[in-house]
């Protein structure tokens, strides 16, 4: 039932995430790339499978069997993409601040819609 | 196929042809160089190295036959009509490499050799013919055929060369091309391919385009040398410096030695070119010069009287001829219809997909980047379906469901606050990043949870310092139009995002209730401490055995933080952002650091324990969760704390050590460890551990990745702190320009 539940929480995250990339404001464009690597990144833990109590930590001695941990792979790829993440979301965050600064809107355009 | 087509271009065959006269504006010796040695034998030759592997099927036959056979034949038409004198030439060319094509089209090893002899027989009487015209050229200041006249009288020995040599091009007996010539009738009239009715016909169109070719031949030397004393040049016409002949004397000298004698001259080399192409399969052949009384020199025959008869009867439709055109041939411009071609794919056709589907608006974009990624997701899964697991579901873990149940709302939550509640929007989407990091502890990954929840906290940290510079936004009564306008947009946009989010539940539902595939993981978890040296694996992925992709990832860290400081070096905030905004006013009012005097005291002293926290986790990074990505944010927040409690000022004033030299010294640590293990003749990035022991901490796990580690957490600290440090100082310029304007 444990899949269940974090599967649909990748897709609530996922809806949420491309649902503000769509938005107008350069604001819910930066939350909602966020959310959206939330998801992305759980996405690509959970192709690790879900394993409680085995944190990929071996005992220090030769020949560890790779069946009793979680994969860490997925979890290697998902730390650096965290970081990553945090990068592209600072350098986001102040690019739109320099185009509000720049055009005096928040708008993704840079100019306000035609009403 | 599409090499036959390459090299058909290249040789300007039909329906590629029309370049080839069109490159004439070089000068003679590069046109010389051109036409009949390398560049468009390139093409021939191409086919013949590959005669052996391509031949034989009747599609080669087809194409490469035909081309030739066409090429051949209205070449040779085409040039009669030139009156440029390299046109003509280039118009032969033409002709001679169709017959080539066509000589290796035709399928027989006898016919390759023809081929091959022609090869070199033509680069010999062409470039002494191109070299005529550049002395001719050069001599009289005209290549008009019309114009030109009488010549023999001022240059002779010219005239004669260049006699000789448009006789071998004619296939006049005696000279070189009137050998492979004839090789060339008589395997057209023993050809067999697939087509009865070409076969029978092509001794005929050989005959044909022999006489086209005696035509243009007697034309060049007539018109040029011959009849009444030229009139009207631009200068007076004699004998070209001697070295400008002696090129033109040797390769006329080698026309006629190889018509006489060929089996003395040009035999070996014939020998060894044939024997390249074609192996074991080389054929009996003669080069001997008189072969008898037999059908082919009846053809040659008949050319050479047909050509000359059909020169003197062409010869006042040509006198009065416009340049360049061919009566009978359809007046399609070769080059305009490349050039029509190539402005409709090029130009017309991008710029008409442009206008229909490029916007310059990110909306729109976006729009179709996840549309399309919904697409691609979803093809398979239609087509191929998709179904869950055989694994059996576990045990609900209720804690994980309410966690789940708190995460979502706040993404929903978030979601819907975005526009008017930024704060409140940011605060939501933080719960929902906290409910990932649970998710990450709940499920075996130490490492992820303590790397996402710091990561939480500086971007959160750092969402909230720009908050101060975006414009405020009121909740409006939208009119009723426009909201008839936003509702269908809003709804296709609502339908992308729940399609978005279903799928990759779905998806991720398939991937959890199936088997895991063995992976490189199993080999990772198998060799992380015999090899790498620690215990923790998802540590020693990072910085040994995927170490440089590591190093990669800390350069783009360290890039975006530079971006983001020379971005905000020149930032210009809007004018109704520069003043400070109420909430400051009021708070600046109430005199603030008294406020927050004693939390202020209590983060000064956190600063300590932060810090030696994150040494912490930087040291049992190999071992235990932690390492140099955690443990530089760890150190970040430390900073950020000070931040808050002294202001910006306060810290600024404070800061010692550049952070943009952290971002520096890190990356340079990081590789220079990695560079280390060349000395021990390693691979790049070979990690070497080390006990050592110290006095009063006991044993220290020192592997040489702790210093490639101490380089990312450097780097991590360097760019956080810069990004951060100038985004907040943005603040105080802000007063400033406020204060002189």
């Amino acid at each position: 039932m444990n899949e269940i539940v974090v599967a649909a929480g990748i897709g609530v995250l996922a809806a949420s995430g491309v649902w503000l990339l769509l938005r107008p404001r350069t604001f819910q464009v930066v939350l909602g790339l966020s959310l959206t690597s939330y998801a992305v990144n759980l996405f690509i833990f959970a192709t690790g499978r879900l394993r409680t109590g085995a944190a990929p930590i071996v005992p220090p001695s030769a020949g560890a069997n790779p069946a009793a941990y979680a994969d860490p792979l997925p979890q290697a790829l998902v730390l650096t993409a965290i970081v990553i993440g945090f990068a592209t979301t600072a350098l986001l965050l102040v690019v739109l601040l320099a185009a509000r600064g720049l055009t005096g809107t928040d708008h993704v355009d840079g100019r306000e819609p035609d009403a | 196929m599409l090499v036959a087509l390459g090299a058909l271009t290249k040789s300007a065959q039909f329906p590629f042809h029309f370049w080839l006269p069109r490159a004439m504006a070089a000068p003679t010796p590069v046109s010389a160089y051109l036409h009949s040695a390398t560049m468009v034998k390139a093409g021939v030759f191409l086919l013949a190295r590959l005669w052996p592997v391509l031949a034989g099927t009747d599609a080669w036959m087809w194409t490469v036959g035909t081309a030739g056979l066409v090429t051949f034949v209205l070449g040779a038409y085409a040039a009669i009509f030139q009156h440029d004198l390299k046109g003509l030439l280039a118009y032969s060319t033409l002709s001679h490499l169709g017959l080539i094509t066509l000589l290796l089209g035709l399928d027989s090893p006898f016919a390759t050799v023809a081929a091959v002899f022609h090869i070199i027989n033509h680069a010999t009487f062409k470039a002494s013919l191109f070299m005529a015209a550049g002395i001719i050229d050069h001599e009289t200041g005209t290549r008009d055929l019309r114009r030109l006249s009488g010549l023999a009288r001022a240059m002779p020995y010219t005239a004669t060369l260049a006699t000789v040599a448009a006789g071998a091009m004619a296939g006049v007996p005696l000279l070189n091309g009137f050998l492979s010539k004839e090789m060339f009738f008589a395997e057209a009239l023993d050809v067999a391919g697939p087509a009865p009715l070409l076969d029978r016909a092509l001794p005929y169109l050989a005959t044909l385009a022999g006489m086209f070719s005696v035509a243009y031949s007697l034309r060049f030397i007539l018109a040029v040398f011959f009849g009444p004393p030229p009139s009207g040049l631009p200068s007076a016409p004699h004998e070209p410096p001697r070295w400008m002949r002696v090129p033109v004397e040797l390769l006329v000298l080698a026309c006629v030695v190889v018509g006489v004698i060929p089996a003395l001259t040009v035999g070996p080399l014939l020998d060894v070119a044939v024997h390249a192409i074609l192996g074991e399969r080389t054929p009996a052949y003669s080069l001997a010069l008189w072969h008898g009384f037999n059908v082919p020199l009846l053809m040659s025959v008949v050319a050479l009287g047909g050509g000359i008869a059909l020169y003197f009867a062409l010869r006042r439709l040509l006198a009065r001829g416009v340049d360049g055109t061919a009566p009978l041939l359809p007046p399609v411009d070769g080059r305009r219809v490349f050039d029509a071609v190539l402005t409709t794919t090029t130009t017309r056709w991008p710029r008409a997909a442009e206008r229909w589907l490029a916007s310059r608006r990110l909306q729109p974009q976006l729009r179709w980047l996840v549309a399309l990624a919904l697409a691609a997701a979803l093809a398979p899964a239609l087509t191929r379906g998709l179904t869950a697991g055989a694994v059996a579901d576990g045990a609900l873990d209720v804690g994980l469901l309410l966690a789940w149940c708190v995460g979502g709302a706040c993404a929903v939550g978030a979601a819907v606050q975005a526009k008017f509640h930024r704060l409140a929007a940011l605060v939501l989407a933080g719960g929902a990043g906290l409910v990932t990091c649970i998710t990450f502890v709940w499920f075996s990954a130490p490492d992820l949870a303590l790397t996402q929840l710091v990561v939480e906290v500086v971007t959160t940290v750092l969402l909230l310092l720009g908050l101060r510079w975006l414009p405020k936004r009121m909740p409006f009564r939208a009119t009723a139009a426009g909201a008839r306008r936003a509702l269908p947009r809003r709804l296709r946009d609502l339908a992308i995002a729940v399609g978005a989010g279903t799928g990759l539940a779905v998806l991720a539902y398939a991937v959890l209730t199936r088997p895991p595939a063995p992976t490189v993981a199993d080999f990772y978890v198998e060799r992380a401490y015999p090899e790498g040296g620690g215990t923790n694996v998802v540590n020693v992925i990072l910085v040994d055995f995927r170490a440089f992709d590591t190093l990669g990832e800390i350069t783009v860290l360290g890039a975006v933080a530079i971006a983001v400081y020379a971005l905000l070096r020149r930032f210009r905030p809007a004018k109704e952002s520069t003043e400070p905004p109420p909430q400051q006013l009021q708070q600046t009012a109430q005199d603030v650091h008294d406020d927050v005097l004693v939390p202020g005291v209590i983060m000064r002293a956190m600063f300590a324990p932060i810090a030696v926290f994150a040494a912490y986790l930087l040291v049992r990074g190999h071992n235990l969760p932690g390492g140099g990505f955690a443990a530089g944010i760890v150190f970040t927040i430390a900073l950020i704390l000070q931040y808050m409690a002294g202001g910006t000022r306060w810290f600024e004033e404070r800061l010692r050590i550049r952070p943009v030299w952290l971002v520096g010294s890190g990356l340079a640590l990081a590789a220079a460890t990695g560079a280390g293990s060349w000395f021990f003749a390693h691979p790049f990035l070979t990690t070497h551990t080390a006990q050592v022991t110290l006095p009063l901490l006991g044993p220290l796990h020192l592997p040489s990745a702790f210093l490639f580690d101490l380089g990312v957490f450097l780097l991590v600290v360097g760019s956080t702190g810069l990004a951060l440090i100038a985004l907040a100082h943005q603040s105080v310029r802000a007063h400033r320009a406020e204060r002189e304007p």
